[in-house]
């Protein structure tokens, strides 16, 4: 279990990298007349406040993944509250299902992440498989 | 139901390292040409969740509107080609999306639901 703090300027850093314009994700202002207390983080900001809780289980050697193999399959999010700048979003990750196919090994994790409030704001399933 | 539409998004010569930084995914292989060689890929490649970002993204003008979204990823996506995204809407706010480089499928079997 992890907690991320989401900055304002990570949230813009995002939203540029991926070329979202929309003024709720950049303009305090506009978030507010939008009824947000902070800049929105676009939906796939998941995959940023989510990785640190997952890193420590894709690693742990229990699980078994050779990481210099590691291959991204599939990715599935599901979006409940939505994310601003100043929450506080805590994540717990788990792997949900190991399995062998023609060599390759199939990985599937799962997180989970809630604000503050303990409202939950975003389900993930990653879908890792080993070469 | 909306009609089918195709969206063109072109990966600029430095998306990965914008992406890199604002994900704090550092892989080389997103990063240098060399490295990327060294292990088999034919040139730095993309990150998989900035195009399934694109993908996210051209649902909507409102970024609040996308419910869920689920894909494969399949090709190597590289800078500085067009990806082509088609959405295909149906049913209760599903929409099937599938995104193409070079005739290379980067994303498929993408599914979106979006909040109607």
């Amino acid at each position: 279990m992890s907690t991320y703090v989401v900055g304002r300027e990570k949230v813009r850093e995002y939203a540029h990298a991926i070329g979202e314009t929309a003024p709720v994700c950049h303009d305090v202002e506009a978030a507010r007349a939008a009824g947000f207390a902070d800049v929105v983080a676009p939906p796939m900001f998941a995959c940023v406040y989510s990785w640190a809780a997952l890193t420590p289980v894709v690693l742990d050697p229990e699980t078994g993944v050779d990481f210099s193999r590691l291959v991204h399959g599939g990715q599935e999010f599901t979006w409940h509250e939505p994310v601003v700048a100043g929450d506080e979003i805590t994540t717990t990750a788990a792997l949900k299902e190991k399995t062998e196919k023609a060599g390759l090994g199939y990985f599937t994790f799962t997180t989970r992440s809630v604000n503050q409030r303990g409202e939950l704001v975003c389900e993930g399933e990653w879908l890792n498989i080993v070469r | 139901m909306a009609e089918h539409r195709e969206v063109t998004v072109t990966p600029d010569r430095f998306v990965t390292y914008r992406y890199a930084g604002a994900s704090g995914d550092f892989n080389p292989i997103h990063l240098d040409d060399e490295f990327a060689q060294s292990v088999g890929l034919p040139s730095k490649i993309l990150h998989g969740l900035w195009t399934m970002a694109q993908v996210a993204r051209v649902q909507s003008d409102d970024p609040l509107a996308l419910k869920s979204l689920s894909v494969q990823f399949r090709g190597l996506g590289v800078p500085e080609k067009d990806i082509t995204i088609a959405l295909k809407p149906g049913e209760d706010g599903v929409v099937a999306c599938e995104a193409v480089q070079d005739g290379n499928k980067l994303v498929r079997r993408g599914k979106a639901v979006l909040r109607i």
